[in-house]
């Protein structure tokens, strides 16, 4: 194996992180939008469409670039995926679609619009519906039930097996309360008024606590559901220290929380988010997708892949300034409404 | 439904959908930029007011452009993993390039929409341009993917499967700039007469009003000035279809025979068992002369070919005829206005004329979607021209009928959703205004 398999991996798994620490803490808004209650219900929508209104869509473009790098650099992998997984995949576009689109009619209608309640409900409810079914996707790939047949290397037809299962689902839900954690923290931060901060602290402790309970129930049943992932969580050397780390910055965003300290909430929940993330892409090393695709026999011819990480490289420098700028705008110490 | 037929059927639906979301998002931030360009420039509020206008309505059709694109990059692989494959490695090119532009398009979009405020206003109207320019360039990406599906390139076929590929020379393949010019001319042409034609309505019913007037004016340029090179691209696509893809060519013109000295043919309707095409309008020696510059020139005819390896021909025909109808309205109309505005130095604005302007506000987007038809039906069997067949492609997964419906149903209510909240944007811009002038 040479260099350019794990690059690409490392690419693809760095940008699902950015996507799950931008986009998927839109969704986590959502959530909180549903959820809003008390005397402060109308101000916390505010903030939340507030916070998410610039930038939902550059965030959502990192779902493009995660499909993107799957089918040029791991077609195989993409092909088996969206084969197997096509119900969840499909139940998930419906939910990006109502989503996005109740978001933008419910910022751009006129004032007086009569359906204002209808977009709210709408985007709010598939803000909560979505992010389980990315998760059952990502339990899927871990789960090793998506085969496929060693002497034809075709994909076994299965569309039900892989993702309809206890682990699965476990992780669906675990995802939900991840993203909704996220973006109760990042609210924190983007709230003015104290006692927004408040709610959205409370909100934030609760989720938390919710996402360790999760965890646990994911790791009990990784035993039977995903066991290639438990040996990689349990047995591997880097694992121990790893999971330290994981726990380390959950302990330490809780904490912050507890002591108001709120930017350092936010940077630790990302920490936290993105070592489960990489603790489970370590775990399932070198497989791409449990247990019939690794990196390597997956992957596209090494020139494609040279090409790939040249055009991700090139394109950075572009985005990053333009992503920094963007930012700055609107999440910058000057941004104060 | 067989569960091809299903997922043909989807794919099509989903592209028909998103095109016209695409091509709003390529031509509607040239009209926003116009509008504060002159804001800039004359101070003249009216102008803000319209760039406003304009930006909210863009808002609206990018987010459904962006949501319906998603769903686009998924159905690749969940109606045609088997292409995606074949392909992914060789287009992957262009796709990732688009994801940079699909980057820059929304940064910049989401500073134009929610900046007004927050930047200066020079650095705001540069937005709208990297707006702009990063829609075209999307729309550029993703569309030499299609022309490297007409017309493969940068790759050989060992044993069935693609080997030694050049992701670069995929990229640039026979088609791409002929097919990349045509749709980018489109976009502006099907944008700018959508436009025109919503404020030549308004006009008529309040022909006072000078934010419809000015609004009518700046779309009307872009639209008639795109539409003059509408059949210049269009005839450059042609000579290139007719090279590179013969029996689509052949399908597009219904002819059946080999012959020299081909006639045009319009209308009339192909009888794919007689292999003949009843009741059509033949100009002799046109399509030779057309596409070849030499009326004595060759062109093959249908029967050349075996039936499995034609498309079907009646929609390919009737897809082409109404493109090329609708694109010469547009271009006469382009003329006409040119001239008339030529005569009285100022944008003509005689009822009759606005008439026609709304007449044509949907012709371009009619010519958009045939064109399509066109192109992706005329290319039938085959996925890739000449190498992977569509119905080798499709993904074992039954029941697709069930998706098909599902999203037809979500793309059916989203675009009623959408003409309603445009429908109640333009009518309320008009009375602010009326408020304003009122007061
Ligand atoms: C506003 C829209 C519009 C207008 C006015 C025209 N076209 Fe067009 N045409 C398109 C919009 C379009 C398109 C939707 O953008 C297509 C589909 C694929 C492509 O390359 O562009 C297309 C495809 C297309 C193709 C097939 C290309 C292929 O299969 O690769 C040909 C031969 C033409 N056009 C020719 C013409 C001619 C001779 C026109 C002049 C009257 C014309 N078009 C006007
Ligand atoms: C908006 C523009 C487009 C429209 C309206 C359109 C339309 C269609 C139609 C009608 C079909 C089904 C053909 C049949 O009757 O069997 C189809 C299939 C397909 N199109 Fe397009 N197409 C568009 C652009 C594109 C682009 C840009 C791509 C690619 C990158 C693409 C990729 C495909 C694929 C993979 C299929 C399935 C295989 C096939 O049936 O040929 N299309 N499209
Ligand atoms: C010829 C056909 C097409 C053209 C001209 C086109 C062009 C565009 C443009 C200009 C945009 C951004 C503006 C907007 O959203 O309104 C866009 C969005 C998008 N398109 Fe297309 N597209 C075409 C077909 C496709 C196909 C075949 C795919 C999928 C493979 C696709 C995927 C996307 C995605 C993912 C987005 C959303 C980007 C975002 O989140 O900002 N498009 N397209």
């Amino acid at each position: 194996m040479g260099w350019l398999e794990p690059a690409a991996a490392g690419a693809l798994f760095a940008a699902l992180t950015i996507y799950a620490l931008s986009g998927g803490a839109d969704f986590g808004g959502g959530v909180w939008d549903l959820l809003a209650r008390g005397p402060r219900a109308e101000a916390q929508r505010r903030t939340i469409a507030h916070a998410i209104g610039p930038i939902w869509e550059t965030n959502h473009v990192w779902m493009i670039v995660v499909v993107v790098i799957l089918f040029t650099g791991f077609p195989r992998a993409f092909a088996a995926v969206s084969i197997t997984l096509h119900i969840p995949i499909t139940l998930a576009l419906i939910g990006i679609v109502l989503r996005g689109s109740a978001f933008v009619f419910r910022s751009f209608d006129t004032p007086e619009g009569r359906f204002r309640r209808r977009w709210s409900l709408t985007f709010a409810g598939a803000s909560v519906m979505t992010p389980p079914f990315l998760g059952m996707v990502v339990g899927a790939v871990a789960s090793g039930r998506i085969r496929t047949d060693p002497a034809t290397g075709r994909v076994v037809p299965e569309f039900f097996h892989a993702w309809l299962a206890p682990f699965p689902i476990a992780v669906g839900l675990f995802t939900l309360a991840l993203f909704a954690f996220l973006a109760a923290v990042y609210l924190t931060v983007e709230a003015r008024e104290r006692e927004l901060q408040e709610d959205f602290r409370i909100r934030a402790l609760g989720a938390a606590v919710l996402v360790g309970v999760l965890a646990l129930v994911c790791f009990l049943l990784s035993d039977q559901g995903a066991p290639l992932i438990r040996q990689g969580l349990g047995r591997e050397r880097w694992s121990l220290p790893f999971h330290a780390l994981t726990g380390l910055a959950a302990l330490g965003a809780m904490l912050s929380l507890w002591r108001r300290d709120y930017l350092w909430a936010r940077r630790l929940a990302m920490a936290q988010a993105a070592l489960i993330l990489w603790g489970w892409a370590l775990a399932q090393a070198p497989f791409l997708v449990v247990p019939d695709l690794t990196v390597t026999s997956a992957a596209a011819p090494p020139n494609v892949l040279a090409t790939l990480l040249t055009v991700l490289g090139a394109g950075a420098v572009v985005l990053v300034p333009a992503l920094w700028y963007l930012y700055a705008v609107f999440k910058g110490r000057g941004a104060a409404r | 439904m067989t569960d091809l037929f299903a997922a043909r059927s989807q794919m099509a639906m989903s592209l028909a959908f998103h095109i016209l979301f695409a091509v709003a998002g390529i031509g509607m931030p040239l009209l926003m930029c116009t509008a504060e360009g002159r804001w800039l420039r004359t101070r003249d509020p009216l102008y803000l007011q319209l760039a406003k206008q304009w930006a909210k309505g863009t808002a609206v059709l990018f987010a459904v452009g962006a949501v319906s694109g998603t769903v686009l990059s998924f159905e690749l692989g969940l109606l045609w993993p088997g292409f995606m494959a074949y392909a992914g490695p060789i287009i992957g090119m262009p796709f990732s390039l688009e994801g940079f532009a699909f980057f820059l398009e929304a940064i910049f979009l989401g500073i134009y929409l929610y900046g007004w405020e927050r930047v200066a206003p020079r650095l705001h109207w540069a937005a709208g341009w990297g707006v702009a320019v990063s829609g075209a360039l999307s729309g550029v990406f993703v569309v030499t993917a299609n022309a490297w599906m007409n017309a493969p390139a940068g790759f050989e076929v060992v044993d069935g499967k693609p080997r030694n590929i050049d992701p670069i020379a995929a990229m640039f393949n026979p088609a791409a700039l002929t097919e990349t010019l045509h749709v980018l001319v489109a976009a502006y042409i099907a944008v700018g007469f959508a436009v025109a034609g919503i404020h030549a309505w308004m006009l008529l019913h309040h022909p006072r009003d000078p934010l419809h007037r000015s609004a009518y004016a700046i779309a009307l340029t872009l639209g008639a000035v795109a539409a003059l090179f509408g059949p210049v691209t269009g005839d450059m696509s042609a000579k290139h279809v007719a090279r590179y893809q013969p029996v689509k060519f052949a399908a597009m013109e219904a002819l059946w025979e080999t012959e020299r000295g081909a006639p045009f043919t319009i209308g009339g309707w192909p009888d794919e068992a007689a292999e003949v095409t009843r009741g059509a309008i033949e100009i002799p020696y046109l399509l030779s002369a057309l596409t070849y510059l030499d009326p004595r020139a060759e062109i093959k005819g249908l029967k050349a070919w075996p039936r499995e390896e034609r498309p079907p021909v009646a929609i390919v025909h009737w897809a082409f005829t109404l493109m090329v109808a609708c694109g010469t309205a547009l271009a006469g109309t382009a003329v006409l206005g040119g001239g008339l505005a030529w005569r009285r130095r100022a944008v003509p604005t005689a009822r009759w004329f606005l008439w026609l302007v709304v007449a044509c506000g949907p012709l371009g987007m009619l010519a958009l979607e045939a064109g399509w038809t066109v192109t992706e039906v005329g290319r039938q069997p085959w996925v890739v021209q000449g190498f992977l067949r569509t119905a080798d492609a499709v993904t074992p997964m039954p029941w697709l009928v069930v998706p098909f419906t599902l999203f037809t149903l979500l793309y059916l209510m989203l675009a009623a959703i959408v003409v309603v909240l445009l429908r109640r944007q333009v009518a309320a811009s008009a009375a602010l205004h009326g408020n304003r002038s009122n007061a």
